[in-house]
């Protein structure tokens, strides 16, 4: 018997607007990665001394390197705010017998978030 | 109001039609008619040939998906003044074969579904003097929602990685599973383990989420999955970590 099958075509993500968001939260792992190697590079370039410290500040203070961090930060946030909101759908917590329901569980999410960053902001800026 | 609306059907006459074309119909838009009923008028008046399933007409069966515009809906559950002034376009679903028309060949499914054991599973059944398995409200409220499922395919044809790796256990398979998982009379966690946690399991999915946005019974697909995901990996620490006392205590806990 003959079956017809609908071919995958290149740019299926483009049918459903679901699909299009879905493929820029994966894309923007790539600027997670890229975040974790600027860290990096700043570590490294603090514990070479003031020299090199001062020569990544400047390498950064590039237009272009703004640019991308600028990019970069707004692709987390999506990263962020997407996974945030996918959260409560994989985590049924039960306290006392009764679910949590989803919008704690997302806010518990922000608050960690909150307090965590409250944290790193008073180590560097101390 | 217009009396009439026009459906565009894909047709795919097998032999004849190489992929599928679009067929325009006239059907009279009444406010109580789903695209089901549009398509039953076309067969019963304007061309018999024309092929599609249906059951129940009431959103029970799982036998009338189809891809209504572009999104994957029961046809029955549909209703055409919701598309007026038209034109409908009603097409086969989405990431199956088509084997004529509106109707398409759900084997694949059919094959994986009994994989994962959908069924309760005793490692010793009780005599059935002993009266049945008795369960409390609470019991049932961990898996109710699972257990909504229709078979009715939508959330495989919404469901971009099903797609593009066929081979891909897929979210009502997953959902059927959990089902049983969190069913306190089941003890078949264990057994259902190595399908759901292999590669083509749970972790082939990325959760776009479009399963549980289009599934008609709220079963939430998407979120069974990523439930599993956390119990297989919180699973995979403890027995890293103790390997021993893990494995006995697994059957009993998952969720
Ligand atoms: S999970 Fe929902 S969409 Fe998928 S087959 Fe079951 S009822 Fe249909
Ligand atoms: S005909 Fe049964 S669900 Fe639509």
């Amino acid at each position: 018997m003959s079956v017809y099958q609908r071919p995958v075509h290149l740019l299926w993500w483009l049918e459903r607007r679901a699909y299009v968001l879905f493929v820029l939260r994966e894309l923007s792992s790539v600027f997670v990665a890229w975040f974790v190697v600027f860290l990096l590079l700043l570590v490294n370039a603090v514990s070479d001394g003031t020299a090199s410290y001062q020569r990544f500040l400047d390498w950064s203070g590039q237009w272009w390197v703004v640019a991308i961090n600028v990019v970069a930060m707004l692709f987390v946030l999506l990263h962020v705010v997407t996974w945030f909101g996918l959260a409560p759908r994989a985590m049924a917590i039960k306290v006392r017998g009764r679910r949590v329901p989803a919008q704690q569980i997302v806010a518990a999410h922000y608050l960690a978030w909150l307090v965590l960053s409250a944290a790193v902001a008073w180590l560097v800026l101390r | 109001m217009a009396t009439e609306i026009t459906l565009e059907v894909a047709r795919y006459r097998p032999g004849v039609d190489s992929e599928p074309v679009m067929q325009s119909y006239q059907v009279p838009l009444r406010e109580h008619w789903a695209i089901l009923d549009g398509l039953t008028y076309v067969k019963d008046h304007l061309d018999g040939t024309l092929s599609f399933r249906w059951s129940c007409r009431m959103g029970i069966c799982g036998s009338c998906g189809m891809t209504v515009n572009g999104e994957p809906q029961l046809s029955c559950a549909t209703f055409l003044t919701d598309y007026a002034p038209g034109p409908i376009r009603v097409e086969p679903l989405h990431n199956f074969p088509v084997v004529r028309d509106l109707v398409v060949d759900i084997d694949d499914f059919m094959t994986k579904l009994p994989k994962v054991k959908p069924w309760v599973v005793r490692e010793v059944q009780s005599p059935v003097e002993e009266g049945e398995y008795l369960q409390t409200p609470e019991e049932l409220d961990e898996y109710q929602q699972f257990s909504m499922c229709i078979n009715c395919m939508l959330c495989y044809s919404a469901c971009p990685v099903y797609s593009l790796e066929p081979d891909f256990l897929g979210p009502a398979a997953i959902a059927l599973a959990q089902r049983y998982n969190l069913d306190s009379r089941d003890e078949g966690a264990d057994e259902r383990r190595d399908v759901l946690s292999s590669p083509e399991g749970v972790w082939a999915c990325t959760f776009v989420g479009e399963c549980s946005a289009v599934c008609p019974k709220g079963v939430d697909p998407a979120g069974a999955i990523q439930r599993y995901k956390l119990t297989a990996a919180t699973q995979s620490i403890k027995e890293l970590l103790m390997p021993r006392i893990s494995r006995r205590l697994n059957s009993r806990s998952q969720g």
